[in-house]
């Protein structure tokens, strides 16, 4: 029994979340659904080890979110989008957990966002017809 | 007959939804991304569609992975939307519109396309975003809505081949409606981002202006490309694009340019907007 290779798998710097991360962070993706309800949003706050536990976490998982340490729980399955309902409830917006992911602060994450997009403008001109320009 | 009179793609962000919640439009950051609505929102006064049909992806409200649909449809009179954990606002809901739902699942399966048909849908931001980016200056939705739900969470996902087959089989579900209703359909989602791992941030211009290119005038080019080179070039959220093309799929070949619009970043993505309408005869 093996997971499946994939190409994506080479993709520096990237958890690509199928089958295997899926398995692996079912538990704590459905603790992070969970959080679509408020009042287990406010249960959680209560006793965070123990709303883990109920979901069955395991340690290492319980102790990333503890740490509030997003790329850990990405590596230990946590899906983006389901992460996200819990960088939300933590305060931190998705460049918030971006950045925290690089080492960086949200504003030099927010730069490199702009800087990608640098001359764009330029670009629209060229191929023509953009509204704007 | 139901006749399709065209296409709208668009961001679906939540910071997108947040922005006008809080009334940020007129923002140095946000000005120039909502400013190049307007005609998408004039040219949809003018053509005025009865239903839009939302093409977007769930992110964890109305399915959880305990069960994930490739392509499902709403089949229900009413789409609630409600509490997603991300802080944003709760719309009002959405009147829907049963009959043509099932009229349109129905042809689909029997093109082959296996639908999962839902009686109750909780609409995420991917849907309720473009909703209220085209018409949250009116007092009330002017349209009935329905969800086409595609997963682009968890792998496998479909092809973008697949996708745009699914918008041609969605094109002839719709034109053989026997009621007289004007579609507009909504191909949300993307462009180029990436929010997880340490290559979140990336952007790819270049690919983000290729791909509209691409899609107004030889929209099969992005089907020739795998998931994974689409998210090598656009990140691995960025392959909510693919949802593009199960609208320009509904549309024909040549159709008619009404509108193009690109901006970034808006919060983490490059953000594109084409207006196409159906100009063939029936
Ligand atoms: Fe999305």
């Amino acid at each position: 029994m093996a997971w499946k290779k994939h190409e994506y798998d080479d993709i520096p710097g990237t958890y690509v979340f199928d089958g295997r991360r899926s398995h692996q962070g079912y538990a704590l993706n459905k603790m992070a659904f969970s959080f679509n309800n408020e009042e287990n949003r406010e249960e959680f706050g209560r006793d965070k080890a123990a709303y883990c536990s109920k979901y069955g976490l395991t340690d290492a998982q319980t102790a990333a979110v503890l740490a509030a340490d997003f790329l850990s729980l990405l590596r230990q399955g946590g899906n983006i989008y389901y992460l996200a309902k819990m960088t939300t409830y933590y305060g931190l917006s998705i460049q918030d957990a971006g950045a925290s992911f690089q080492g960086i602060s949200t504003n030099e994450f927010k730069t490199k966002l702009v800087e990608a997009g640098e001359g764009f403008e330029e670009k629209l001109q060229k191929l023509g017809g953009y509204w704007g320009g | 007959m139901a006749r399709i009179i065209g296409g709208v793609t668009s961001s679906h962000i939540p910071a997108i939804a947040n922005a006008m919640t809080q009334g940020l439009e007129q923002e140095p950051y946000w000005k120039r991304f909502f400013d190049g609505y307007e005609p998408v929102k004039q040219w949809l006064a003018e053509v005025e569609p009865d239903v839009a049909i939302v093409v977007y992806n769930d992110h964890g409200l109305n399915f959880f992975l305990n069960q994930i649909p490739t392509f499902a449809i709403g089949c229900a009179d009413r789409y609630e939307n409600a509490d997603e954990g991300w802080g944003l606002k709760t719309l009002a809901s959405f009147d829907g519109d049963a009959e043509f739902s099932w009229h349109i699942a129905e042809s689909l399966v029997n093109h082959n396309f296996d639908m999962t048909m839902c009686q109750e849908v909780l609409v995420d931001h991917g849907f309720i975003t473009p909703m209220a980016l085209m018409w949250r200056h009116l007092p009330k939705w002017p349209v009935k809505a329905i969800p086409l739900v595609v997963n682009t969470v968890q792998h496998p996902l479909p092809t973008a081949k697949r996708c745009y087959q699914l918008g041609q089989a969605l094109g002839k579900a719709i034109e053989s409606y026997p009621e007289d209703l004007k579609v507009v359909i909504f191909g949300t989602g993307g462009m180029s981002h990436q929010l997880q791992g340490e290559r979140a941030g990336i952007i790819n211009v270049d690919f983000d202006l290729q791909c509209i290119e691409k899609f107004i005038d030889d929209p099969e080019w992005l089907t020739h490309l795998s998931n994974d080179e689409i998210m090598q070039q656009a990140g691995t959220e960025g392959i909510e694009t693919i949802m593009w093309l199960v609208m320009r799929g509904a549309l024909p070949a040549k159709a008619k340019l009404i509108h193009k619009h690109y901006h970034v970043p808006i919060s983490n993505t490059g953000a594109g907007v084409v207006v196409l309408e159906n100009t063939q005869e029936q």
